[in-house]
């Protein structure tokens, strides 16, 4: 952060309206192209072989009968993307992921690959490889995967983290550890202490779009490769370095995205394709089915998390611990330390501990999804929290806001805050209509709050003045939610022009300088900085040249209302020189006009959210239906306010897909049972109410319009508020997510078989 | 693979009696396409039958209602005569997939796929249908239920087609209803479901009754245990128990991915229940 960065307190004309957004209409008349949309002369169809086994030895691959097929162009396997990785273990975990070398570690994981003509004769070559498999014991389960004599998935995997080294490997790979004060100390202090566990499944993000791409590699080295991604500048260094490529001769385009939701900040396809195109030294189009990207692609942890929280009589809470184990496939990852991180950053406590402890098992490698790890840790304390206020008799809104974290506390993970949202969303959840509103039968109300860190990071963009004065502003991060309306709106505002003046695209590797991806919210938030900081480079290019124009000192031009005008007594009489004007004059004045910004945004500001959630439950089939739904959530300043909008809506319907049904189902045999939206079920219209949102405008000091990610946060309270509220319908705890209804069906048996002893007994 | 689309029923029963291999018919194809592009069948031979103007047309016929196999769900869904004689069959067609789905997938196409699950396939056998199946020895019919033999097994023989499914005439107060669970709204297949058709005299006592399951078997299955509780009664609170009662004691349930063996038995016990209730009121039942 700079000075130029700092929030103003401006007071603005175009952000903060609601035009149409410039990719709309290419969106829903068909136009627009995505992933697979693309087509290269002369492409070839690549398509994957993929374990059946969740754990195997591969003893040996017979490639010869697929290579003698007509119309096969090149097969490969894990010998022709060889090992350069120079023991960057992560980089070799994704390698390992995107072709498997020795061991299969999961159902679905990628053996070998063909490209050929068509995609019958890769179907064909794909059943003609012949895979030698010495199938090994299995684990799939995060509890079962850390209990005594499970299967061991890696004979090298010692937890790191622990003092001293651990002497037998273990599925736990890595521990973390985070907190302060002393938490036996606050325990003593506390009139009441719950300890529960809490499990939650594994859920998929689910985005529309399969993973595709086009990849060509020409006999020079040199390569292209179109592919939808969350950040092209990633996968190009990514693919570049697994393929021994230099890092600028692979030019990655992106096309249009079709949700990511964090699993496309990944490569897992990509290098193959390039390995494909490279042999075959034909372009090569490489699209997942929906099994593949089920089986192979994304999904978030499975969790099993231990809460023990004490409060006193008055509500205040005294310590905070907790266990969390999360899978992150058969790669270590820092899932659970993100969990640890988040758990309890909603709150002021002088006494709290979390730890980390990352399982490995058979399932896909576990990636980033929307606020990666916050949802469950959220679901485990706020459940906890929830019961609290209900065991000591006061409001759980009431019980949050006395504990709730605020300017200069500091947070469960170290840092102390800054200016933060938690306590207004929570006064504005009090105060809100949802609130009071009166329940029907079999329904109940809960509430949660949710934290996201956001992030900042390495961001680049061009704005260049068209001869017309029309702006082409160039971003590096790829739009998932809005963003180029947004940043069109950012340019104008600083400009001083109409939206529809500007016209916001993203660029490819060869365009711009290393962007990171959108991910953590940043999208808006860093590249909305690195706009502004080029429109005002712009500005000071415009400004010399209507002082050439004018033949006046540039001391003497300001720049307003998108004009220059010429300022003081002896030129103040001049017309003012629009920006059509000075880039018409261009040509005689030094050529085109552009603002180029790079910078590391930092200060993103962390995101704070309260959702309110009405359920009602059928007792006699379980079957949950979510009746009404509000939002509350910190933006720092809404730019595209419906954009903001849609983020928090989908966030919550994420967030009650995961609640209620979505979930990873393995077989006894290790192998996914639900690879398909007809059995993973994401929620359709008509399973949600509409989402009711409240935007609160916190202004983040570290930017200069206020402006906080929002993208995130909103899928991190939905897991707790449901569950909060079939607990309160019905008086039961619920502990696992999802509330299927088979699962609900049998807490209210429990409760009522609880209830009956206990009057029984009384 | 090769594509056939012949114009008339002889043309389809002399090709799927002469062609060899994989041979699959092709109605809707909501089933069929999706399992091809799954990778999942591989046939040599598709016969579609959307061309033949017979398959299309909903009539009264001398034994009652005759809907030709290749009507669509769309299509019986906006029948109004259809509606009001077989609210439950109608309801039950018209829950599988979603719109764009219901424009091509047919109720013939259900039955033959012979899934456990399929949601038009209990309401039929509620409804007392029957199917008309024509082959190269000519034309035969068959109680809906001997239909499905097991999942993804029929009792066809080669060279039959199914051309029409057959309701029965409709007795004044009578009326059927079929409810189904599913974790969703829509877009979604039955974990359990039930279908109950009944008829009631002005004393309001059920003269006749059928009931039957889906996703509880390896098939849908009747249920006479419920039909008996039912026939003689009223509907009140002891019939229904005793329908409810009657129906999980039926169940022979799996676990899966779906269900487990005994949530499905207590809701298929709940649905019936309530299906019985909906059929009751739409009969013009009076407690």
């Amino acid at each position: 952060m700079t000075a130029d960065t700092k929030f103003t307190g401006q007071t603005f004309k175009s952000v903060g309206t609601r035009p149409l957004r410039p990719d709309g209409i290419d969106k829903v008349t068909g136009r627009a192209r995505y992933g697979a949309d693309i087509d290269l002369p002369g492409q070839l169809v690549g398509s994957i072989l993929r374990s059946p086994h969740p754990h195997a030895a591969i003893r040996s691959i017979d490639t010869s009968k697929a290579e003698a097929l007509q119309g096969v162009k090149a097969v490969i396997t894990s010998a022709d993307l060889p090992d350069l990785t120079n023991g960057n273990s992560e980089l070799f975990d994704i390698l390992d992921n995107c072709m498997a070398r020795t061991h299969v570690y999961y159902d679905g994981h990628a053996v070998a690959a063909v490209a050929a003509v068509d995609a019958v004769t890769a179907r064909k070559a794909l059943k003609l490889i012949k895979v030698d498999y010495e199938i090994l014991p299995h684990v799939t389960d995060v509890d079962e995967a850390v209990a005594k004599g499970a299967p061991v998935l890696h004979r090298k995997c010692f937890t790191q983290g622990v003092e001293p080294k651990p002497r037998k490997p273990s599925n736990i790979a890595r521990r973390s550890e985070f907190g302060h004060g002393d938490v036996e100390a606050g325990f003593a202090k506390a009139d009441v202490i719950i300890e529960r566990t809490f499990r939650t499944e594994q859920t998929h993000q689910g985005y529309i779009e399969p993973h595709a791409c086009v990849a060509s590699i020409s006999p020079d080295g040199s390569g292209e490769l179109w592919v939808c991604t969350q950040g092209h500048f990633v996968f190009r260094q990514h693919c570049a370095e697994l393929l021994g490529m230099d890092v600028s001769k692979l030019r990655v385009t992106p096309t249009e995205i079709g949700g990511g939701f964090g699993g496309k900040t990944h490569v897992w396809a990509e290098p193959v394709a390039l390995a494909l195109s490279r042999k075959a030294n034909r372009p090569v189009k490489l699209v997942m089915s929906r099994d593949e990207v089920f089986r192979a692609s994304g999904p978030t942890s499975a969790t099993s998390i231990d809460v023990r929280i004490g409060i006193t009589k008055k509500g205040r809470i005294t310590a905070g611990d907790a266990t969390l184990r999360y899978t992150s496939g058969p790669y270590v990852g820092m899932w659970a330390e993100l969990g640890a991180m988040t758990a309890f950053a909603c709150y002021d406590m002088k006494n709290v501990r979390t730890v980390g402890l990352e399982v490995l098992v058979n399932r896909p490698k576990t990636t980033a999804y929307r606020a990666p790890s916050a949802p469950m840790a959220a679901f485990a304390v706020e459940s906890v929290v929830d019961e609290l206020a209900g065991r000591i008799g006061m409001d759980p809104v009431d019980l949050r806001i006395r504990n709730a974290a605020k300017k200069g506390t500091q947070s469960s993970y170290g840092p102390v805050y800054g200016p933060i949202g938690i306590g207004p969303t929570l006064q504005a959840a009090k105060e809100h209509p949802h609130m009071s509103a009166p329940l029907g039968k079999n329904q109940g109300r809960g509430m949660a709050c949710g934290f996201w860190f956001n992030f900042g990071g390495q961001t680049c963009t061009d704005l260049n003045i068209a001869p017309d004065g029309t702006v082409a502003l160039t971003v590096g991060t790829i739009d998932v939610g809005g963003a180029r309306a947004s940043l069109a709106l950012v340019a104008a505002e600083e400009l001083g022009i109409p939206y529809d003046q500007v016209r916001a695209v993203v660029g490819d590797t060869s365009t711009l300088g290393y962007n990171d991806m959108t991910d953590g919210s940043r999208g808006t938030f860093s590249s909305s900085m690195a706009t502004i900081m080029s429109a005002r480079n712009a500005i000071t290019i415009l400004k010399e040249r209507a002082a050439k124009m004018w033949d006046i000192p540039v001391a003497k031009v300001a720049w307003e209302e998108g004009c220059a005008k010429a300022i003081g007594k002896k030129y103040g009489n001049l017309a003012p020189l629009s920006l059509a004007e000075i880039a018409a004059a261009a040509p005689n004045t030094g050529g085109p006009i552009a603002g180029h910004n790079e910078l590391v945004a930092d200060g993103a500001g962390v995101s704070f959210a309260t959702h309110i959630c009405d359920v009602e439950v059928d007792p006699e089939t379980g079957r949950t239906q979510v009746v009404r739904y509000t939002v509350i959530q910190d933006a720092g300043k809404a730019v595209h306010p419906t954009y903001v909008e849609g983020q928090y809506q989908g966030g919550a319907a994420q967030g009650i897909g995961w609640a209620l049904n979505e979930e990873y189902v393995y077989g006894e045999d290790g192998r996914l049972q639900n690879a398909g939206f007809l059995d993973y079920r994401i929620p359709v219209c008509s399973d949600l109410p509409m989402i009711d949102t409240q935007i609160l405008e916190i202004p983040n000091p570290n930017h200069p319009y206020g402006i906080r990610g929002v993208g995130e946060t909103s899928i991190v309270p939905p897991l707790a508020a449901i569950g909060n509220a079939v607990s309160n319908a019905f008086g039961v705890r619920m502990t696992h997510v999802p509330m299927s209804a088979p699962r609900i069906l049998k807490a209210l048996d429990e409760a009522e078989e609880a209830s009956s002893t206990s009057t029984e007994t009384a | 693979m090769r594509y056939e689309a012949p114009l008339t029923t002889p043309e389809a029963v002399e090709l799927l009696a002469s062609s060899r291999g994989r041979v699959h018919i092709l109605a809707g194809g909501t089933d069929l396409i999706v399992r091809m592009k799954g990778g999942f069948i591989e046939p040599d031979v598709v016969i579609d039958i959307k061309r033949i103007k017979d398959m299309h047309v909903i009539r009264k016929t001398a034994a009652g209602t005759s809907i030709g196999a290749a009507t669509s769900c769309g299509v019986m869904g906006r029948h109004q005569a259809l509606k009001k004689a077989w609210p439950g069959v109608v309801e039950a067609a018209n829950l599988i997939g979603s719109d764009q789905v219901q424009g091509r997938c047919t109720m013939t196409g259900n039955l033959c796929n012979a899934s456990p699950a399929a949601d038009s396939v209990p309401a039929l056998i509620a409804a007392d249908a029957q199917v008309l199946i024509i082959g190269p020895k000519g034309e035969r019919r068959l109680p809906v239920e001997k239909l499905a033999t097991g999942p993804g097994k029929t009792s066809l023989k080669k060279g039959e087609l199914v051309a029409a499914i057959e309701l029965p005439p409709r007795k004044t107060r009578s009326a059927d209803a079929y409810l189904r669970f599913t974790p969703r709204t829509e877009m979604d297949i039955a974990v359990v479901s039930a279908a109950v058709n009944l008829t009631i005299d002005r004393k309001n006592i059920i003269t006749a009754a059928r009931v039957a399951l889906g996703a509880v078997a390896t098939t849908a299955i009747r249920v006479p245990a419920a039909e008996k509780a039912l026939i003689g009664n009223t509907l009140d609170e002891a019939t229904l128990a005793a329908v409810a009662k009657a129906c999980s004691a039926a169940c022979k349930p799996i676990n899966d991915k779906r269900g487990t063996v005994e949530y499905r038995t207590r809701v298929a016990g709940v649905l019936a229940k309530r299906a019985a209730q909906a059929a009751w009121t739409r009969a013009g039942g009076k407690a």
